[in-house]
């Protein structure tokens, strides 16, 4: 089972908060721009990209799924 | 367990997280949120940013609600108007009256007011304040091109209004009390850099000074302040901070003298001890943070209400379930208090406390302070907050070294 990252890139503005709650999933690159490292996580992974979700302060990130 | 009740005071982010923490520690009974606001939970800081001059729409701000708290019962447009602690019921507004078997006070907190004679304090009279969405529909309405704006207060909040407000176009003059914006969290150096910015963009500050009186019948004309300087004004902010919604817990022994005093655990206290089955989170609790030290603060950051709501929802779920309670309680638990503040081009970002700092324990650790830079705060060799001015990727390298995590 998997579920899907959904990035709202007209919101993101790479506060990186993600990137401390999950790492596996949101990385903030080089260049200061967060990538998304696996669009479809194991569910091993939702509650930590849940947490990721919750403290992004523009509230870009959505789970489907 | 069934026929449980968990009541949530508040309807903000900080009452939206506990409802989740508590399904997310396995409490199955019902959770009824009441809130006076007529608003489903929704994110504030865009209210003083890129709203103001965006999209001001309720469900473009709107907080996705985890899937596991889709069965909590909301009621919005009430108010709690008294809670009874020893009996376990709390009042509302509409007449009703509800029991519980926990309780969670997420009130936060409201804008204070200048007590100044003069025009209603409504937004038909030109005097507003920035707190809730309706607050900022009716602002964002007077914030025309060459509309002239007094803000009063030099906060972070007010310092976004006024950075929104001039490049809408606006005519802005800041009105403070203290010498240099922000300087109360950020210290001299960089309150008096972030100063010059904001002139370089059009900002007229009037610092050192208060407000003598506003003019005007039935929406204000002038402001004239203690100095004798009058500015006329087509639209008045008032960013001066705030006072917290504990009125409807009054009568309780709480410690109220600025929030609501609590435990780790988020419990309030009475006579020195903690009240069982009730936390408090989000802008309205004042609460140990062991990252720095034993002493109770109340934090306005946004990420306060995920951290305390998570917290309570922990404790609480393991009250209700009469499992686990004491190990809940004693659980090692810190919070590294995060904020940021969007002004024109620049993009503050603080972990920590720099509030604690020694007045001479403010220390540029990387970068310039004309350009990009990250400062320090010292409290003795004690590193209690950082705060980046850009340089995002650099200031979120020291999260691990502020204060004294006690938990991993
Ligand atoms: C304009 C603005 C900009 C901000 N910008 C930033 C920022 O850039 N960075 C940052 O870190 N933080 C920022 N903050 C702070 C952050 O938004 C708050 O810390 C956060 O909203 C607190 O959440 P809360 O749930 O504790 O309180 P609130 O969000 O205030 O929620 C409390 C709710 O309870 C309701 N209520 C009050 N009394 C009663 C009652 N008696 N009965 C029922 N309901 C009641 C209130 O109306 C409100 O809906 C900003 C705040 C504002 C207002
Ligand atoms: S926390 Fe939000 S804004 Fe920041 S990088 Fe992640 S998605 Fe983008």
């Amino acid at each position: 089972m998997s579920f899907k990252v959904i990035v709202d890139w007209d919101l993101c503005q790479d506060h990186g908060q993600c990137a401390f709650a999950a790492p596996e999933v949101f990385h903030i690159g080089d260049d200061g721009t967060m990538v998304v490292l696996v669009e479809e996580p194991d569910e091993a992974l939702r509650s930590k990209v849940e947490d990721a979700a919750d403290v992004c302060p523009v509230q870009a990130i959505r789970i489907q799924g | 367990m069934g026929g449980q009740r968990v009541l949530v005071v508040g309807a903000g982010l900080a009452g939206l997280r506990a409802a989740e923490g508590l399904r997310a520690h396995g409490y199955t009974g019902d959770i009824t949120v009441v809130g006076d606001e007529a608003w489903a939970p929704y994110n504030r800081p865009p209210l003083s940013k890129e709203a103001l001059h965006g999209d001001l729409a309720h469900e473009k701000l709107a907080f996705r609600v985890r899937s596991n708290a889709a069965d909590v019962t909301w009621r919005h447009g009430v108010a709690a108007t008294h809670a009874d602690l020893a009996a376990r019921l709390v009042r509302f507004d509409d007449g009703e009256v509800m029991g519980y078997d926990a309780l969670v006070a997420a009130t936060g907190v409201r804008a204070r007011r200048l007590q100044i004679p003069g025009p209603p304090q409504t937004a038909a009279a030109r005097r507003h304040v920035i707190r809730t969405l309706d607050d900022a529909v009716g602002l964002r309405a007077g914030l025309v091109p060459g509309a002239k704006v007094v803000v009063l207060g030099a906060g972070f909040i007010g310092c976004e209004v006024a950075a929104t407000a001039t490049t809408l176009g606006c005519e802005v003059h800041c009105v403070a009390i203290d010498p240099y914006p922000m300087v109360r969290p950020l210290g001299p150096e960089l309150a008096a850099e972030l100063q010059r910015r904001h002139e370089k963009h059009g900002v007229t500050f009037h610092l050192g000074v208060g407000v003598a009186e506003f003019v005007g019948d039935h929406h204000v004309t002038d402001v004239v302040l203690t100095d004798g300087t009058r500015l006329g004004t087509d639209v008045v902010v008032e960013a001066l901070g705030s006072r917290c919604n504990d009125e409807w817990l009054d009568g309780n022994g709480l410690d109220l003298d600025d929030g609501v005093l609590t435990d780790t655990a988020l419990r309030p206290v009475r006579d020195g001890a903690p009240v069982d089955g009730v936390a408090v989170v989000g802008d309205l609790a004042r609460f140990p943070n062991l990252r720095f030290d034993d002493r109770a603060l109340r934090v306005e950051h946004w990420s306060i209400p995920t951290d305390t709501g998570r917290r309570a929802g922990a404790v609480l779920a393991a009250y209700l379930a009469g499992d686990g309670y004491a190990d809940a309680v004693a659980a090692r638990w810190d919070v590294l208090p995060s904020f940021w503040s969007d002004q024109f081009d620049i993009r503050l970002q603080s972990y920590g406390m720099p509030g604690l700092a020694d007045a001479d324990g403010i220390r540029v650790l990387e970068g310039d302070l004309s350009d990009e830079c990250v400062v320090g705060y010292h409290r003795g060799d004690e590193l209690v907050g950082v705060v980046g001015v850009g340089m995002l990727r650099v200031v979120n390298g020291y999260r691990d070294r502020v204060g004294h995590p006690v938990v991993g």
